[in-house]
């Protein structure tokens, strides 16, 4: 064996191999240009082939009775039966002569973004689960019609009793964005901590309204082995900031989360949520486990399903979720997030409702008016009432709810929200600026599991708050 | 036939040009320009130069993400192709001589197949699968081992300075069956004679490693490193499925594909998405022509 140069065997062998690199240098950037679809689209045009027909009695909103529209529901935790089996019936019995066209996906954006890059939009979004396209961007960019027009329509039921006089209060306000509604959120949400009716019971615990009490009953859960409070960090540490900004709207009363959705400077170093984040993080430190922070959200459900866990936060889409795993007897039910101090501005029944789960009509799409009386049908009585007698969850229509026998968790929500009177109040900042949700997120996993103290928290979260508020390329909401 | 060969030729290359224009020198160019506006996926972009790139440099996330690629590029190519080096040394050339013939240790046929294995498996699959394997509680594959013998579990991927190696861990024990492979087939390539003349010379295994192998697969080994280069450019997947948090715990797991996502699909920022996806293409790219540069050297032919 010489060593030659050009022996043409191993030279083929070296340049094959070379080549292969090569190619293998090529394909790998493209995960980064994953971005690149098309953007030359008509995305942009007027929409001057909006389908309109004459408006009646029955139709007040002057749909044309033929105009086919395009339904997209996220099957995700409520399915798609609700639309396929109430929903889109109650539209055909309305307008016979019209098509539906239903689909259903898990993925919202990845396949709608392409139909609204392209300037063709399906008509009526469920715009819902992990994969949802950004409300505030859809909004920035003009792709939401106005529900003003439904609001002040007259409802199906009682022609004398406008769309939105038949919600719960704060439905409208809950989908607007700088006052004008664009956004339909249909199920009533409940925010607070769950436990188990049958754990506390047996050993003789009860629910805790104050903080002393609230500790204590820690105290009293970790004493018998159980881990008395914890969330998931893996995937829903949300669920932990919610906590946390609850109470700080305890303290300090609804202003302290206006001022923090409207980005307002030193928003998150207010004492309130200064306050809150020091309690949590005590209670993170002495009374939770280090591992949940490796955990997703249905692993700490399952923990507590299987009485391992006490006290676990979440909203009351909970119970239906958990349904396959919880033991017969469990009964889930809600406690509001306790008062801290005695001179809290909100008393111990206040608590975070909103209305979840959002629908929008496409501005741009060829039959608005379509979707609109979609959205109408779904707001009736009978709409409502065929919603949760399917999926089990009450609407945002007050008389959807009547009359219908809950199961134990969400009657006690629909309990603790009658409870809590007026002192119901919301936050939206995660929805509108979804980097500063990120944020929260990452700080709250760094509090609750003992990396940084209250100060450090919202210190990092106000950094982040302010780099948004100077960000010219994110659009600012205001309430 | 000189006439008409042109046509010919073109004729035949036409359609696979027009292709890989179309789907990939195209969305290339495309993310050029995309990242030169704030577009946030629905109307038409807006123009604002490299405003995204002067936002880059005081991105925390990004340059996080940059480092971690950093420990990748030096960590993930040294210890892989140690150990598939190593593996397929004791697989090929690590046993007894028979009859003049090196030969693997025993049962090394059937290691072969064993060290393909993950390679077979698809990458989110292999990231589900060490969830189970790294689970912080008694659920554990390997913490559920260590609360038996009464031991604190280890939090592999929730400790900030232990998640990004967790990771690498798998990244390593995914890439190691497919090396192995690669080097047994460039040390099948070496002739026999060689290892017989220098084991005449009373060469030892340590010896004939270093003296004869690794000169020997130089090639393949550049090759390697390369691959595995672009690997720790990469390592999306895993670490989407795999960390906590989505890169965390804080980020401290991050990849620059994982921003890229984050940024593109959940803030819905296009532009500045592009903007990290072209900065991405030139590091890899800086990091191939160096590696390819800094590695060439006289092969030994035979």
């Amino acid at each position: 064996m010489s060593i030659t140069p050009e022996h043409p065997a191993a030279l083929d062998r070296r340049t094959v191999l070379r080549r292969a690199a090569a190619v293998g240098m090529l394909a790998t950037p493209a995960i980064g240009l994953l971005s690149a679809c098309a953007t030359s689209s008509g995305g942009d045009k007027e929409n001057e082939k909006a389908a309109e027909g004459t408006k009646s009695a029955t139709n007040p909103l002057g749909v044309k009775e033929d105009a086919p529209i395009e339904v997209i529901i996220f099957n995700g935790g409520y399915g798609e039966k609700y639309a396929t089996d109430v929903h889109e019936p109650l539209y055909k019995k309305a307008f016979p002569k019209a098509e539906i066209k239903h689909q259903s996906t898990q993925a919202v954006s990845t396949v709608l973004q392409p139909r609204f890059a392209s300037g063709n939009p399906p008509e009526f979004v469920n715009n819902s689960g992990e994969k949802l396209m950004d409300f505030g961007a859809l909004v920035a960019d003009g792709q939401l019609q106005d529900l003003t027009e439904l609001w002040d329509a007259p409802s199906v039921d009682d022609p004398a009793k406008k769309v939105r006089d038949t919600v719960v209060p704060g439905t409208v306000e809950a989908g607007s964005f700088n006052g004008k509604p664009y956004v339909l959120y249909y199920v009533s949400t409940v925010f607070g901590i769950w436990y188990s009716a049958k754990l506390f019971k047996d050993n003789g615990w009860a629910p805790a309204k104050t903080w002393d009490d609230f500790i204590a009953l820690l105290t009293k859960i970790k004493a018998k082995g159980i881990t008395p409070y914890g969330y998931a960090g893996a995937n829903a540490a949300y669920y932990q900031w919610n906590v946390i900004l609850t109470q700080a709207a305890k303290i300090g009363g609804v202003e302290v989360l206006k001022n923090i959705d409207n980005l307002e400077d030193g928003a998150w170093k207010q004492d309130a949520v200064k306050q809150a984040a020091t309690a949590w993080a005590e209670v993170g430190a002495k009374f939770s486990d280090k591992s949940f922070e490796g955990l997703k959200h249905t692993d700490v459900q399952l923990r507590q399903n299987q009485y391992k866990v006490a006290l676990y936060p979440s909203g009351d889409w909970l119970e239906g979720e958990q349904k396959q795993d919880t033991p017969a007897g469990f009964d889930y039910q809600l406690m509001p997030v306790p008062s801290l101090t005695a001179s809290d501005k909100l008393p111990a029944t206040a608590l975070r409702a909103t209305a979840g789960e959002g629908y929008f009509v496409s501005a741009k799409s060829k039959n608005p008016k379509g979707g609109l009386e979609y959205m109408r049908q779904m707001l009736s009585t009978a709409g409502a009432k065929g919603f949760t007698e399917v999926v089990k969850a009450p609407t945002v229509v007050t008389a959807g709810s009547e009359g219908f026998a809950f199961p134990p968790g969400v009657a006690s929500s629909q309990a603790a929200l009658k409870a809590a009177g007026q002192d119901v109040f919301n936050l939206y900042f995660d929805g509108w600026y979804k980097e500063l949700d990120t944020e929260a997120r990452s700080a709250t996993n760094e509090l609750m599991f003992g990396r940084i103290n209250a100060d450090a928290f919202v210190e990092r979260i106000q950094k982040r708050a302010d780099a948004i508020k100077k960000d010219s390329s994110v659009a600012k909401f205001k309430r | 036939m000189r006439h008409g060969k042109y046509p010919f030729v073109i004729g035949f290359l036409f359609a696979p040009v027009a292709l890989y224009v179309t789907f990939v020198i195209w969305p290339y160019a495309q993310a050029f320009q995309i990242s030169m506006t704030n577009w946030r996926g629905l109307s038409a972009p807006q123009w604002v130069g490299f405003d995204n790139y002067r936002r880059l440099l005081d991105d925390g996330a990004f340059w996080k993400a940059v480092q971690h690629h950093g420990v990748l590029l030096l960590a993930l190519p040294l210890i892989t192709i140690a150990i598939a080096l190593f593996f397929a040394f004791l697989l090929n050339v690590g046993g007894k001589s028979s009859g003049g013939q090196r030969q693997g240790v025993w049962g090394a046929k059937f290691y072969r197949v064993v060290f393909f294995f993950p390679q077979v498996l698809a990458v989110a699959i292999i990231a589900v699968l060490f969830q189970m394997v790294y689970r912080p509680n008694e659920s554990g594959l390997i913490n559920g081992v260590l609360m038996k013998i009464g031991l604190e579990p280890i939090l592999f991927l929730v400790k900030p300075n232990l998640a990004l190696w967790s990771i690498l861990a798998v990244l390593v024990w995914q890439a190691v069956g497919f090396y192995v492979v690669l080097f047994s087939a460039g040390m099948a390539s070496i002739p026999g004679e060689i290892y017989e003349a220098a084991e005449m010379d009373g060469a030892s295994r340590v010896t004939l490693f270093f003296r004869v192998t690794l000169p020997l697969l130089w090639d393949t080994l550049q090759v390697a490193w390369v691959y595995l280069g672009i690997a720790a450019f990469d390592a999306f997947a895993i670490v989407a499925v795999l960390s906590v948090d989505g890169g965390g715990p804080d980020g401290a797991t991050t990849v620059l594909a994982m921003e890229i996502y984050r940024n593109a699909f959940v803030y819905s920022k296009y532009g500045y998405a592009s903007a990290m996806g072209v900065a991405l293409f030139f590091l890899t790219l800086t990091f191939a022509a160096l590696t390819l540069r800094l590695t060439k050297r006289e092969s030994v032919e035979y």
